[in-house]
């Protein structure tokens, strides 16, 4: 079966890659350009570890075909921090615990990223209900919720 | 919000702070290595065919067209690994029969459950796998199944093995049944005790199978060299338990096998045991090429140990004036397709919060043809803990009593006999409940449809096997290794109670997990063990350090080694040398290794007792919508006796993760069978874990009452706070319904059901 050539717009960057028909996004990330902070915990869109944003939009990576991204900009966990300078939400998860295990941590915080960008001035509860399409097993969310406020607050300032 | 109690304690600088976890960038830049994150030049992918049948007979499997398809490297079946011997080996309480876990880990006989291993192919990529399994031809034929603890227990119940003969009883039964085991533990004189009772009340419960949860599906990359060596790559909570059951399985010696540990996503008790691992590596073995095998979520619900459900009856008989005067339990429990569900735990837990003259547990382990039952945070005792302080509130209130004031007039205290024989030896139980009686949640007003539920749950935390290495670089700064898999900040932990012992800053210490060639053996990262046992090793090969350092800065000195004393850090000289020189930092002397007698290092290994056992109670108040039967959880107070918080807020963590679990248990997770024994929701969109808009904030109050036999004064944190919050949850809709619920999880339509029945 011939695979498909396909041109996208990876965390700045233009790349090129080979794909299945059926290959998902997020196999192609993980598998062909080696993004594996994009995480798979179910592969039918269920629980926002592969959460990466399309075109702005945020998105179950899963969910989307490796040849869909032709012509798309993507953002990835990879392309989140600027250079050396972590991003506000990655540095409040970190000074907050947001996070135990840290495997739904890179989905959480695209997730989060693009509420704020919508956004800067959420409440608990559109927290809340923002990020339910993001599962976490291991902190019941207090701590999570409370990074992304707080960096909120942070990314307010002037 | 939360609330620590604090000890009278000597001055720390270190323990007790909140510092940044020394693994935390990597996990927040996704460049962390979980186990389907590693891959190697050559590498084959291996996919699993698993059975569509809740029981059969294999009569046949044909690889050969599977075998022929281009691009497939091999097939495996049973036959690629050897026979075990048929024996129950280890401690009765996680005995482990080899028998049973090569059947489990790939089908020989019979396949026992829906999703259960019958063969595995390696293929150059994930479709051609694919692809071969579904011209692999296996011959079933299909068996009568049963999936219910009860129905299981029938004399008249399809039987999954025809030669298992109940243990536990005397004289042996002389027929066959799926009863694996009858255990009891009993203290008093059980009729006496309810003679003397005032009043008896009894429930029958039922608690039904849920699933760790963990995001991380089982996944590794092993690599098996012509010449005999092998390595993997594991997600796992324990890589040289990993090692140990791989090469077992493989029948190789463990020497052969280096198991280097992945970023875990989570296991709760879960990945104590390999699915995988075993797998990739025979095929490996077959093909010459590395494995990597990752599950998807399907497989993980269908075939890796959910926590077992549950049948259970207790009767507490009480006095008027709040004394428990006998209690007697009996605990069924489902192990899946193969014997050893924690019934064990259940019953030695059930009662053990309290002082009772006169005590029953009885335990049932039975097997049925789900997924083989795995450990899950404190395994066995949320489940009796629901059941018995579901009782314990209808106790407090046929007497009338506060259900906390009831609690704690019963509660045990150092010398109060266990069921199991020795006497309770740790305070802390006491001051959870004063805790949350104190607690301003435990008097707010509640509101129409709403109730509040209180609950309180003992574990034994664990101590065991653990070594640690700490290595002085020539700069001063600091590696500590050890083999504890690192679920949630262990590592900050450990590094925290060096930084204190060395007397040096926290960033001046690096924690890593190291491979099981490196460092000597470490147990499972399970039973709350690692901070406390692990960190005994840490601390004393901390010391070991600390005493080469002072005869070094004393060889530095010319004075004999008890004329130096280390504090902050530093060698000062004491004694008759007091004030003759000035102290030597670790850096300075680490500078002078080289004319002191070379590196500086120290590795010790221990096997930790003293362990205390973790204590909590929990306060929920919920709103239970009649229409829907939809319930909100409004409130969660959760206060657990931790001896001391090393870095407190991944200990509030580790509270507001297991309450959160708790309530996922109590509201909505469960497996769902149909007619044919075929898992109905083996997905996270139809079995439901709470996401973040279900919760409330979950407020955490840490008791911290120090275990004398830590440097620290550690218990374990990580499963005392799951114990209590299934009862508490379910108590809180009993009293906003006005009926009590016996059954979990209590899902609207059971809520509904419910409120159409007589109060």
């Amino acid at each position: 079966m011939a695979k498909h050539h396909v041109t996208a717009t990876v965390n700045g960057d233009v790349v090129e890659f080979l794909c299945e028909t059926r290959q998902s996004l997020l196999d192609v990330l993980r598998d062909e350009l080696n993004l594996t902070g994009t995480k798979e915990g179910c592969g039918t869109g269920d629980c926002g570890a592969c959460s990466v944003t399309i075109d702005g939009r945020l998105m179950c990576s899963c969910l989307v075909l490796g040849v869909e991204a032709e012509g798309k900009a993507i953002q990835t966990i990879e392309g989140m921090a600027a250079g050396k300078d972590l991003h506000p939400l990655q540095r409040q998860f970190l000074e907050h615990a947001a996070l135990q295990c840290g495997i739904c941590t890179p989905g959480i915080l695209i997730a989060a990223r693009s509420l704020l960008e919508r956004n800067p001035d959420p409440t608990e509860d559109e927290v809340r209900y923002w990020l339910a399409g993001n599962l976490c097993r291991c902190t019941g969310y207090h701590k999570i919720v409370d990074a992304v406020l707080d960096a909120a607050r942070e990314m307010r300032r002037p | 919000m939360s609330t620590r109690l604090k000890p009278e304690e000597k001055k720390l600088k270190v323990v007790g702070t909140r510092p940044l976890r020394p693994d935390g960038v990597p996990k927040v830049t996704g460049i962390a290595r979980y186990g389907a994150d590693y891959s190697a030049p050559g590498m084959l992918w291996g996919r699993i065919l698993r059975s569509p049948h809740a029981h059969a007979r294999i009569r046949s499997i044909d690889t050969s067209k599977a075998q022929a398809l281009p691009g497939v490297k091999a097939v495996m079946t049973s036959a690629d690994l050897p026979e075990q011997k048929f024996e129950y080996v280890g401690p009765e309480r996680v005995a482990v029969n080899f028998w049973h876990m090569t059947r489990n880990i790939m089908a020989r006989e019979k396949v026992f459950y829906e999703g259960h291993a019958v063969a595995a192919v390696a293929a150059i990529s994930k479709s051609t796998a694919e692809e071969a399994l579904r011209l692999i031809e296996v011959d079933y034929e299909v068996l009568p199944h049963v999936i219910d603890v009860e129905e299981a227990m029938r004399p008249d119940a399809p039987l999954l093995f025809e030669d298992m003969i109940t243990r536990g009883i005397d004289p042996a039964p002389d027929r066959p049944s799926n009863i694996s085991k009858r255990l009891e533990f009993k203290i008093g004189d059980l009729d006496a005790g309810f003679a003397a009772a005032d009043e008896i009340v009894e429930a029958s419960l039922k608690t039904a199978p849920v699933h760790q949860g963990y995001l991380e599906p089982q996944a590794c990359l092993a690599r098996f060299d012509p010449d005999g060596q092998a390595e993997v790559w594991a997600s796992s909570q324990g890589h040289f338990v990993i090692r140990a059951l791989t090469a077992k399985l493989l029948g190789m010696e463990m020497g052969n096998l280096r198991v280097h540990p992945a970023e875990i996503g989570g296991g709760f008790g879960g990945k104590n045991v390999p699915y995988v691992e075993p797998v990739a590596l025979a095929l490996s073995r077959k093909t010459g090429h590395p494995v990597k095998i990752v599950m998807s979520r399907e497989e993980v619900f269908k075939a890796c140990g959910p926590a077992p459900g549950s049948s259970m009856t207790v009767r507490i008989g009480v006095r008027k004036d709040g004394k428990i005067v006998a209690a007697d339990g009996v605990f069924k429990f489902q192990a899946g397709a193969f014997p050893g569900s924690p019934v064990m735990n259940a019953c030695m837990c059930a009662f053990a919060p309290y002082d009772i003259p006169n005590v029953r547990s009885v335990g049932y382990d039975v097997v049925c043809n789900r997924p083989k039952t795995a450990a899950y945070r404190a395994p066995g005792s949320p489940v009796s803990a629901y059941a018995v302080e579901s009782v314990v509130d209808m106790a407090a209130a046929r007497i009338g009593m506060d259900p906390l004031q009831f609690r704690l007039q019963n509660i045990a205290r150092p010398g109060t006999p266990t069921v199991w024989g020795p006497k309770h030896t740790h305070e802390g139980f006491t001051e959870t409940i004063q805790a949350l009686m104190k607690h301003p949640g435990y008097r707010a007003p509640l509101g129409r449809n709403q109730g509040r539920g209180v609950a309180s749950g003992y574990w034994f935390n664990n101590g065991g096997e653990s070594s640690a290495a700490v290595h002085v670089n020539e700069d001063g700064t600091v590696v500590v290794a050890t083999g504890s898999a690192d679920l949630s900040g262990t590592r900050a932990s450990l590094a925290m109670m060096a930084a204190e012992t060395l007397g040096i800053d926290y960033d001046k210490v690096r924690p890593i997990v190291a491979d099981t060639a490196s460092i000597g053996y470490g147990h499972l990262a399970a039973g709350s063990r690692t901070t406390f046992a692990t960190g005994i090793a840490v601390v004393e090969a901390c010391k070991k350090v600390i005493d080469n350092l002072r005869a070094r800065a004393a060889m530095i000195w010319d004075v004999s080694a008890e004329d130096v004393i280390w504090e902050d850090g530093c060698a000062r000289p004491a004694g008759g040398s007091k004030g003759r020189f000035e102290p030597l930092s670790l850096k300075a002397i680490a500078a002078k290794r080289g004319v002191t007698g070379g590196p500086i290092v120290a590795e010790v290994s221990v096997n930790a007792g003293g362990v205390a056992p973790g204590f909590a109670t929990e306060l929920c108040d919920v709103e239970v919508d009649p229409e829907t039967g939809q319930v909100k959880v409004l409130r969660f107070v959760a206060a657990q006796d931790v001896g001391r918080a090393i870095h407190p807020s991944y200990v509030e963590g580790q509270i507001q993760g297991g309450a959160a679990q708790g309530i996922g248990w109590a509201l909505n997770e469960e497996y769902i069978y149909d007619e044919a024994g075929r898992l109905t929701n083996a997905g996270f969109l139809d079995y439901r874990v709470p996401v973040a808009s279900d919760l409330p904030r979950i407020e955490t109050v840490l008791v911290e009452v120090p275990n004398p036999n830590h440097p620290f004064g550690v218990k374990g944190v990580g499963e005392a706070n799951i114990v209590p919050s299934l009862a508490a949850v379910s108590n809180a809709v009993s009293h906003a319904i006005g009926r009590r619920m016996t059954e979990l999880p209590m899902s609207p339509p059971k809520i509904l059901k419910a409120l159409s029945s007589e109060r």
